[in-house]
């Protein structure tokens, strides 16, 4: 038995807890064979959320390490986790940090949950998480206008023109039967081991990342890059 | 680039891409292959990327006379919550009023949703939707699916900061029309005829009334939408003439569908269609004697409305006539 990967990222309250949960409840016995792996950075209440839903969860938690960083590091494991108990399904759940990263693979299944009334210009300020996307998402639809959705659908469309737009209530779940759906025909594995990401993660190797808190130029080591004004 | 003058949505393009170039003689590729290698790394793209998403562009463009038409949509009975099957099928054409009856949980979102994305006996119903008498295959559901049907209903706000102007004219791009200031004139003509309040152009849109909201969404839905089936659910009496906005939406041949208790929008529609137990149940055919019972009931309605107006605006009842 194989079992399927799925990425599902997102900017923090987008959305993403409900909308995994809404997609497992459509589909009939999935909430048994399906596990949720969630990445954070500070804390995460969200097990509690899916354990509440009756879904299996883990946390892990990326303290002072970048969150897509440490989800790469850490995926095969959760594969491995996934696959011990059986799981037919595997989500992962990850909110970006700075936007630069994406923990999209190839050949696996890449949500991303964009939040309707976050702004006409978040599908572009939110970079590869967006641009590498099979899937986007949008929530909270249903309190704006159709035409604030259209043009959100655009805005979406002009840096992703392939992807697929989904609008779904994380309320009511409605729509949640149509990303369900995709799930059900993603690609399946037995390991992650040959498994790329499609998009390289930046460096971001300065005296900052390992702790500095000073400000002046002096304590400035490794790659910066300073303002245009 | 001469496209920019002509499509002013191009320069809309380049700008989300952060490329603002000071030469107007160069093209597309010329500008991409100048820019510098830190330019990809910041916008976290290459030129590749950039080449596929502007030939995209492009074929949007290209793309704006062939408007969706649809002549005709068929929902083919299913099942009901219960696996019986459902006792009627539901036609909709462009032109036409149908009213969603039931109470609340009977199944209306079900319904909606199978319309919305095509269903082909691939859903919870079973149900089957055929559109201009035929069966949707993939493709059709890729292009379609999900950008049927307009919605407006109570619980939508505009969220977005911009005065009324410059959000139709962002909405009209977005659907690469090119009569673009035609059109905004033409939707808050008919906005303003709608709410009978009038706002100005350069209005915020955060600014507008509940009344003017929901005219200003139903003159855009039936002048700038494209989406060839417009949902109306349980919009509210104050604010708004909807007799009118049924009116501008028929004329503007949308297939109008409602989700209403008001009996004065039930008798105003073409048909009515009975769901019951996630069903559908029967249409029922507006007759004669629901007609002439509508003018009796709008007479009715008339005399609430006065009357909420007459003590509305301060006045104490002397004579029961002194009101209408």
């Amino acid at each position: 038995m194989l079992t399927k990967l799925i990425t599902v990222s997102g900017p923090p309250s987008s959305g993403k807890t409900s909308v995994i949960i809404k997609m497992i409840e459509s589909l009939p016995q999935l909430k048994e064979k399906c596990g949720v792996i969630k990445f954070d950075c500070l804390s995460a209440l969200d097990e509690e959320h899916y354990a509440k839903n009756g879904i299996t969860a883990q946390t892990g938690l990326a303290g002072n390490l970048c969150p897509d960083h440490y989800f790469v590091s850490n995926i095969e494991s959760c594969f491995v986790w996934a696959r011990d108990k059986d799981f037919k399904v595997l989500v992962t759940e990850s909110a970006g940090l700075c936007n630069r990263c994406a923990p999209h693979l190839k050949e696996v299944l890449a949500v991303c949950v964009l939040d309707n009334l976050s702004g006409i210009n978040t599908p572009l300020k939110t970079g590869p998480m967006v641009k590498m996307a099979d899937v986007v998402v949008v929530t909270k639809s249903d309190l704006v206008s159709q035409a604030e959705r259209e043009v959100f659908r655009f805005k979406i469309q002009q840096v992703n023109s392939k992807c697929r737009v989904l609008f779904i209530n994380g309320i009511t779940g409605q729509g949640a039967d149509r990303l369900a759906k995709l799930v059900v025909n993603a690609n399946a594995f037995e390991t992650t081991e040959n498994l790329k990401l499609r998009f390289s993660m930046p460096a971001a190797l300065c005296s900052y990342c390992l702790g500095e808190t000073r400000v002046g130029e002096d304590f400035q080591i490794g790659l910066n890059r300073k303002i245009k004004l | 680039m001469i496209l920019q003058k002509e499509y002013p949505m191009v320069a809309d393009f380049l700008s989300s891409f952060n490329l603002k170039p000071e030469d107007d003689s160069k093209n597309f590729t010329e500008i991409v292959n100048e820019l510098p290698a830190s330019y990809f790394e910041d916008q976290a793209t290459d030129a590749d990327q950039l080449f596929e998403l502007f030939q995209e562009f492009i074929n949007g463009l290209e793309d704006t006379q062939t408007v969706q038409s649809i002549d005709s949509l068929e929902v083919l009975a299913g099942k009901d919550k219960s696996g019986n099957s459902e006792s009627c099928n539901l036609n909709l054409i462009p032109g036409e009023i149908t009213c969603i009856v039931g109470p609340t949980g009977s199944g209306k979102s079900r319904l909606l949703a199978d319309i919305e994305w095509l269903a082909n006996a691939d859903t919870p119903t079973g149900r089957t939707v055929l559109i201009n008498g035929e069966k949707a295959d993939d493709s059709k559901i890729a292009q379609m699916g999900g950008k049927l049907i307009a919605q407006i209903t109570q619980n939508m706000n505009f969220v977005l900061d911009m005065s009324v102007e410059e959000f139709l004219r962002m909405h009209a791009q977005s659907h690469f029309m090119l009569n673009v200031e035609e059109v905004i004139t033409e939707v808050i003509k008919l906005a303003n005829d709608l709410s009978g309040e009038p706002f100005q152009p350069d209005t915020p849109v955060t600014f507008l009334s509940g009344g003017q909201s929901r005219a200003l969404m139903i003159a855009n839905v039936a002048c700038v939408g494209q989406a060839p089936i417009v949902l109306i659910d349980e919009i509210e009496n104050a604010g708004v003439n909807k007799k009118k906005s049924l009116d501008l939406l028929v004329k503007k041949d949308k297939i109008v569908l409602m989700a209403t208790h008001d009996p004065l929008l039930i008798l105003l529609a073409d048909k009515r269609v009975v769901i019951k137990n996630g069903g559908m149940h029967k249409v029922i055919e507006t007759n004669s004697i629901e007609r002439d019972f509508y003018s009796e009931l709008e007479q009715l309605d008339n005399k609430l409305q006065l009357t909420k107006d007459y003590f509305r605006y301060g006045n104490e009842l002397k004579k029961v006539g002194d009101i209408y």
